[in-house]
């Protein structure tokens, strides 16, 4: 039966209608497909991935820095005979292992986790010393001078190198990334220190608004800070070891360069310099010095501590030689490099003046370097090798005083525990206290926290500053551009930390030390002229540049682009380090090379006139096998670059993209990959590129909040809490970061089908609606697991705690029900149900633990000591697992983890990866859920309220994304910034593959409403998104009280969940209350329900008195008679005030109405 | 062709009366038969529930037992062992939703509520894999079962018990553990009461069978499908384990819902309102990712486009709406999408208790209940 259209009606065209203006495709099309190069990043992840930073700082350590650490203190002797000496000859880090009973066993770091030891390794040394009164000479190889904690995955390391079915041997997740210690049993991170440059001047403005240039000096013996800061058109030299500034002319005669022509000449020709000089100069010839001596005595004079020690030369000099810029060495008295560079800080701080775009930037990325966990353990060590050695020395001493005394012997004074015990006890509290240095630092190591994978790579990539996290300035908060590549933009926490705590970048390498002879010599080789063959004049001469080495004036050099060229040329072909970097810095006509530890630094394609040297063929050889990342920097196809070399550099980020403002051949290098701008956790988010950036960062936070997998071996582990998602999935929308960092093998959420309507008002403030039949069948279903741990004391007397089985009557059963839990040996049985106030460990406690010796004790003599679970009333709670071990100090230690299944309920807390947290509004069911016409039934309802001023478009697109993944079975990408390179799908694409299979284009679907059963009046916006139930649960928050414990000294209820204590009527809602007039409800909160006291009050005198129940009559001090006494009810905090008051002979008195 | 020519009856029959009854104007019929659906949303959801909303015109809008028994028909296009689809013509989009709602929550069917746990090993959690056996859909009639409450003794006729113990010897590889490893009791469970036993007496179980399940039953109760991995065992482990099936409702937890689930969607009706020819008819054509239109010819070098699968269409609009940036076709005004107001597609997917068609047949049976629950209750 055909259908003819009506003739009665006929559809008339829309008039108004116009056709949308056509679309052009662009006619600058490549004319080749570009290089795809994103398989370089796996390649460089295996090199130096995630957390190697960590690794490569403290294999450095244990290869190199111990070594010279030894070395430069390898020779102690008596102060009395020198011929009594010891010398360490080699030092080396053996092999983990702990000492029982005096042999040497292996362990593992998951054997240190479960048994609350320290996953540490002998330092062995090869030594000889004298002994005897013959002083005989004797060698001991494999002496331990103490324990060192080892990194997981570093040389030292059982685990280093390893593959899979081999970790998984050990107990250890291949995911894992190391990086950390195990002390005592937990996880300790050293986290990446922040910190300003040594040996750089800085030019800046200091809180008064003067021009100061400052350098804050850094070597192996000693840290110094120099300022020079102009007022009131002088120049002064500020150090603390000076009462006053000495103005700097005086400082450059002290130093020997008593001319004044020859101070100006090395500063600058230029007359605008002369001119900022001469009152300078005025002023040291009004104070009438013109030599040297007068100049050194002048400063004799403003010395700090003038009375300490009787030397010839003075004070000043000495301080000039060792505290004044320190890094700039004088040979045989030879002030010259120190003169050239204080001129050098004159000149930049002239140019300063003259020109304000030559101010330094603190917070510029280049002026920062980052202390990782090898030198931070590196200063600890070398204080504590040093101090152990002075405390053999004053022992030796003090044995070698006494005449006919035992044969001496230094190796026996050597205590290994202060390096074991001083290593342990920094990384275990974080408290880095070293005295040379008067370094006192809190906080340097923290717990690597468990909750999620992504928290502890998280942890392994952050970076803690400096600074006082309470001040609100903004320049160390903001975003640098030169962060570009180096730091993630993304990942830094909200609140006081904001901007102050960072994180590193995918890419991102963290250098180490490189020696810095040979490359020095390869610098004056390459035509550097030493500044002692040089005048003033020829220094500045233009077209000339200074070289700068770490910080140290080099030389001069007249063709400064060509050094550069070829310094580059031989840092490509591997001659030199590849982490060497030589900056050409146009305005301070200088060259810049550092080869210093905690550089930030990545991988660059090497592009020639725009053109890079990475071909197909290149990569189809990384693809095959053949080639690895390090053959590319080996054939000078990819360099690395710092944050300073990078302004020497054009940075395309994408090929073949010809700007109307940029040449493509000035371009000199590409990027790998954008994505790769931002961080491990920032990674994880689809299309960060189409979000308002604080939603970004909002993720970042709770990516690491949200439950999933932790490792591969979670459930043999013993964390405190450890927190799983039963049913954890990999996002259907996915990165390329997410598949780089593993996390799609330990998800920490689930694909969720959002539909974004309104729904009956329970999903007001972000809340979501829930369908139950999604929550039945697993949906964010997750597991708590807890760890108890009891310990089996020992006391004085050989006298100890012990473990009992259940008390039975005569007919086998339970005299107290709450030992059900209980296996026949005293502990909880693995598998059964445990409730709150049941035993898990029935224990036992001498009742006398001070008794005598030997005495054999009876069960009268023990008392019940038992371990009781604390948990919530109603909840089904499951013994998973009892682990029995000693400790260090040979106690039986029980560790009971209780695990609880937990199902979504009201109050849960869900967020997507952009951001977008809420709670659970509501659970409904699922037949009053509306349904499309495939069937499809939302998991959950979110409302569109969340979208418009949050601005998360990328959740949008994850959602077309995920859609068209179910369609065509197939996962789809939004790795940042990657439509160009094909690693994120285009909306267009997305659209088209909704459209091949019968969806809507704009994922919008025709939905039946579920109570009523006709079709809803808009269409829904409904697909997959990636939800993330975070750990913030009802379960553990949920908190009321009817009556509890009170405070002892105020009387009031006592403050805090854990407490049991009151809810908090803060000053906000006490002010709600008397706006609103609610005087009764102040009074009942304040009074009755908080701490209600009776006091008897004299009315004649207003004191307290006080009720004698014996005699049932009220008194007063005061007065001395009960006449006037009076009742009042009054809060006890009240009452304290007043008492409190009368003890500081304040005097409050009470005038009573009649109520 | 049996749709064909039922299609063409109902014509038939229909055309005679027409000419007794006033017709309504063209747009008000639309208004009152079809949901119409734009590009940017759909109208005339609701459609009209007053029964004298066209009264002036002559019109009766009221639902009566008399006009639903001679209008409604159920027409059955599919029918598997799991799923069917059927149309429902001619009843209203509440009755439907009743008994799509009634198929979701109130069906009732057997599923696993206790497991009794004697050892498990597993990487998997006591609860957890509770959890996974209590999902699993179960072959057993609950028409042959009574309710369970907290009270009742379990019996042959209100209990399921099956049994579950697999292992994995050590230096064996790893074990997967499905679905079909769970066997079936018909005596009864197997594990002791933990009382102390006395002499003589027969050994108290959890359940008290009074006769084995396979007099009473004419097939063996199983499960429907025996490959859902339950879990997987490396060397060493191993699951003992007791399950208890009882009868539930899937609104108590979604274990007892006989479907997968069960939706419904209106008739789609694709309407051209006036003739595409040639080019246009062919970009039409191409636009549709389901066919629903066709290419007829007209035999002089003419094409026009005919509505051929109108059944298919997803509403993905692509006719109606064209994506942004592209080129707006000449077909977006002269194509309507519409949804029949009293014609359902109706689609069970069945998890396997019962067969698609008896859920349905039960579905009815207890709107009967509640219904005359109602009655009774009234009266």
């Amino acid at each position: 039966m055909e259908r003819t259209e009506e003739e009665e009606a006929p559809a008339a065209k829309d008039p108004n209608a116009s056709l949308p203006s056509p679309t052009y495709r662009s006619l600058a099309a490549p004319v080749t497909k570009p290089v795809d190069k994103f398989a370089l990043l796996p390649a460089f992840l295996k090199v130096r991935g995630l957390v190697k930073e960590h690794i490569d700082s403290f294999n450095y350590f244990i290869t190199k820095g111990i070594r010279n650490i030894v070395k430069a203190n390898n020779r102690i002797e008596a102060r009395n005979n020198p011929s009594i000496f010891l010398r360490y000859n080699s030092v080396r880090v053996g092999v983990p292992s702990v000492q029982v009973q005096y042999i040497a066993e292996k362990i593992t770091p998951h054997f240190c986790r479960l048994t609350d030891r320290t996953y540490s390794a002998p330092v062995l040394a090869d030594i000889e010393y004298t002994v005897g009164k013959q002083y005989e000479l004797k060698r001991k190889p494999n002496f331990i001078i103490g324990y060192l904690p080892i990194m997981l995955r570093s040389h030292a390391c059982v685990l280093n190198g390893k593959d899979e079915a081999e970790l998984a041997r050990y107990g250890e997740c291949p995911l894992d990334p190391g990086g950390y210690f195990i002390v005592k049993g937990t996880e300790k991170v050293i986290l990446i220190q922040e910190q300003l440059s040594k040996n750089r001047i800085i030019i800046d403005t200091d809180s008064k608004g003067r021009v100061i240039a400052s350098v804050t000096s850094s070597t192996h013996e000693i840290k110094s800070k120099t300022v020079i800061f102009m007022e009131k058109e002088k120049i002064y030299l500020q150090l603390n070891q000076f009462t006053k500034p000495i103005p700097i002319i005086v400082v450059m005669k002290a130093m020997g360069m008593e001319s004044d022509q020859e101070v100006a000449q090395m500063v600058g020709r230029d007359p605008r310099y002369g001119d900022l000089l001469y009152p300078s100069i005025q002023e040291c010839a009004f104070e009438r010095i013109y030599t040297q001596k007068q100049a050194l005595q002048y400063m004799d004079d403003k010395v700090m501590y003038p009375g300490a020690g009787n030397q010839k030369e003075g004070r000043s000099k000495s301080i000039l030689r060792d505290v004044f810029v320190a890094h700039v060495p004088v040979e045989s008295g030879n002030f010259r490099p120190k003169c050239i560079y204080t001129a050098v800080m004159l000149r930049r701080m002239m140019d300063a003046i003259l020109n304000a775009d030559t101010f330094d930037d603190k917070d510029y990325v280049g002026n920062k370097r980052l202390e990782l966990s090898g030198q931070l353990i590196s200063l600890l060590f070398e204080d504590l090798f040093k101090t152990m050695n002075s405390n053999a020395v004053e022992l030796m001493n003090k044995t070698s005083e006494k005449i006919h005394s035992s044969p001496l012997d230094l190796s026996l004074h050597i205590k290994e525990n202060i390096i074991t015990h001083g290593l342990e006890r920094a990384i275990s509290t974080g408290n880095w206290d070293i005295k040379r240095f008067r370094m006192h630092r809190k906080g340097v190591s923290q717990v690597l926290s468990r909750l999620s994978y992504m928290a502890s790579l998280g942890y392994m990539t952050r970076i803690t500053p400096q600074f006082e996290k309470t001040r609100k300035t903004s320049g160390p908060r903001a975003l640098q551009p030169s962060q570009w590549g180096m730091l993630c933009p993304c990942d830094t926490p909200e609140g006081e930390a904001c901007g102050l705590t960072k994180n590193l970048a995918l890419l991102t390498h963290v250098t180490t030390d490189q020696e810095e002879g040979p490359l020095m010599n390869l610098c004056y080789s390459l035509g550097v002229e030493d500044l002692s063959l040089l005048s003033g004049e020829e220094i500045h001469a233009s077209g000339s540049f200074l070289v700068m080495f770490n910080g140290l004036i080099l030389g001069k050099h007249r063709q400064p682009q060509r050094f550069a060229n070829a310094m580059r040329k031989l840092r490509r072909s591997g001659i030199i380090g590849e982490f060497v970097s030589i900056f050409v810095n146009e305005k301070q006509h200088c060259i810049h090379i550092a080869s210093d530890g905690g550089r930030v630094c990545r991988p660059l394609i090497i592009a020639d006139k725009g053109i890079p040297r990475v071909k197909e063929h290149h990569m189809k050889q990384l693809r095959d096998g053949i080639r690895s990342f390090d053959d590319f920097l080996r054939d000078g196809l990819i360099e690395y670059l710092d944050v300073n070399e990078e302004n020497n550099a054009l940075i395309a980020l994408y090929e073949h993209e010809d700007q109307d403002d940029v040449q493509r051949s000035s371009i000199t290098h590409i990027e790998i990959e954008p994505l790769t701008i931002l961080g491990v956790v920032a990674g994880l988010i689809p299309y960060p590129h189409h979000n308002q950036s604080p939603r970004n960062t909002y993720q970042c936070a709770m990516g690491k909040q949200a439950m999933g997998n932790i490792a591969y071996n979670q459930l043999f582990r013993a964390d405190s809490l450890l927190y799983l998602l039963v049913y954890a999935q990999r996002p259907l929308l996915t990165t390329k970061t997410i598949e780089l960092v593993g996390y799609d093998k330990l998800g920490a959420g689930q694909n969720a089908t959002v539909a974004v309507m309104s729904y009956s008002g329970y999903d007001i403030e972000d809340a979501i609606v829930m369908n139950k039949s999604s929550l039945d069948r697993g949906f964010g279903r997750c597991i708590a697991m807890k760890k108890y741990t009891v310990t089996k004391e020992k006391y004085e007397g050989g006298y100890s705690d012990r473990i009992v089985k259940p008390q039975r009557d005569k007919d086998g059963a339970l005299l107290k029900q709450n030992m059900r839990a209980l296996d026949e040996d005293g502990f909880a049985a693995p598998g059964l149900i445990i409730r709150n106030h049941d035993i898990y460990v029935n224990k036992q406690t001498p009742r006398n633990t001070k008794r005598d010796s030997g005495a054999h004790l009876t069960d009268r003599d023990y008392k019940d000591s038992p371990a009781v679970y604390k948990g919530v009333d109603g909840e089904t709670t499951v013994v998973d697992r009892v682990m029995l071990c000693s400790d260090t100090d040979e106690k039986l230690i029980i560790k009971c983890i209780i695990r609880h299944t937990r199902r979504p309920e009201v109050g849960d807390k869900f967020s997507s990866r952009h951001g977008q947290k809420g709670v659970c509004g509501t659970i409904v069911q699922q037949e009053d859920f509306p349904f499309s016409e495939r069937g499809i039934c939302p998991d959950l309802i979110m409302n569109p309220h969340g979208f418009p001023s949050r601005m998360t478009i990328g959740k949008m697109i994850e959602l077309l994304g995920g859609k068209a993944g179910v369609s065509c079975g197939q996962f789809h990408y939004g790795s940042a910034f990657g439509e160009p390179s094909g690693n994120a799908d285009k909306v267009e694409d997305i659209s088209r593959t909704l459209v091949k299979h019968g969806f809507s284009y704009n994922g919008k679907d025709l939905l039946y409403s579920g109570i009523l059963g006709h079709p809803c009046q808009a269409y829904v916006f409904m697909g997959p998104i990636y939800y993330q139930k975070l750990k913030h649960m009802v379960l553990d928050k949920m908190h009321a009280r009817a009556s509890g414990p009170r405070v002892l000294l105020t009387r009031q209820p006592t403050e805090g969940r854990s407490r049991d204590g009151g809810l908090r009527l803060g000053e906000m809602e006490r002010d709600c209350l008397i706006a609103y007039g609610a005087s009764m409800l102040i009074f009942e909160r304040l009074l009755i329900s908080s701490d209600p006291y009776q006091v008897q009050v004299c009315r004649k005198c207003g004191l307290l008195g006080y009720y004698n129940h014996k005699l049932k009559a009220s008194y007063c001090s005061m007065c001395k008679n009960g006449e006037n006494m009076a009742k009042m009810r009054m809060p006890y905090a009240c009452k304290l005030l007043f008492q409190e008051l009368q003890a500081m002979n304040v005097v409050p008195r009470l005038k009573l109405t009649e109520g | 062709m049996p749709k064909k020519g039922t299609k063409s009856r109902k014509g038939t029959d229909d055309e005679p009366k027409q000419e007794e009854k006033n017709k309504l104007p063209e747009h008000l019929e639309v208004q009152r038969t079809r949901v119409v659906c734009k590009g940017d949303a759909p109208v005339n959801t609701e459609g009209f529930q007053y029964a004298g909303a066209f009264a002036a015109m002559g019109i009766d809008n009221s639902v009566s037992a008399d006009k639903f028994c001679k209008n409604f028909k159920v027409v059955v296009n599919r029918l598997t062992e799991d799923d069917m689809e059927f149309d429902m013509i001619g009843i209203d989009a509440s009755m439907a939703n009743a008994f799509r709602r009634i198929l979701i929550a109130e069906v009732p069917t057997m599923a696993i509520e206790k497991v009794l746990m004697a050892d498990n090993t597993s990487v998997i959690a006591d609860e957890v894999l509770s959890h996974r056996l209590g999902l699993i859909p179960l072959d057993a009639d609950p028409r042959l079962f009574e309710y369970i409450s907290e009270n009742d003794v379990p019996t042959e006729r209100n209990t399921i018990v099956y049994k579950l113990h697999v292992s994995c010897k050590k230096g064996s590889p790893r074990l997967t553990v499905k679905s079909g490893d769970l066997e079936w009791l018909p005596e009864g469970s197997q594990l002791p009461l933990a009382s102390p036993a006395q002499s003589g007496d027969k050994q108290k179980t959890y359940t008290s069978f009074s006769q084995s399940q396979k007099d009473i039953l004419e097939k063996p109760l199983g499960v429907k499908f025996k490959d859902i991995t339950i879990a997987r065992l490396g060397p060493g482990q191993a699951i003992e384990l007791e399950v208890h099936a009882v009868k539930g409702i899937g609104k108590v937890h979604a274990k007892w819902s006989p479907v997968a689930t069960a939706w419904y969607r209106m008739l789609p009706e694709v309407v051209l309102r006036e003739e595409i020819k040639d080019a246009d008819a062919e970009m039409l054509v191409a636009k549709c990712p389901v066919n629903v239109f066709d290419i007829e010819d007209l035999g002089n070098g003419e094409k026009r486009a005919v509505v051929a699968r109108p059944r298919a269409c997803t509403l993905c609009r692509q006719c109606v709406m064209g994506p942004t940036g592209e080129v707006m076709g000449p077909t977006v005004e002269q194509v309507e999408l519409r949804r029949v107001r009293d014609h359902f597609i109706f689609t069970i997917e069945s998890t396997g208790a019962l067969p698609p068609e008896m859920l349905f047949t039960e579905a009815v049976r207890i709107l009967e209940e509640k219904c005359e629950r109602v009655i009774s209750e009234l009266s």
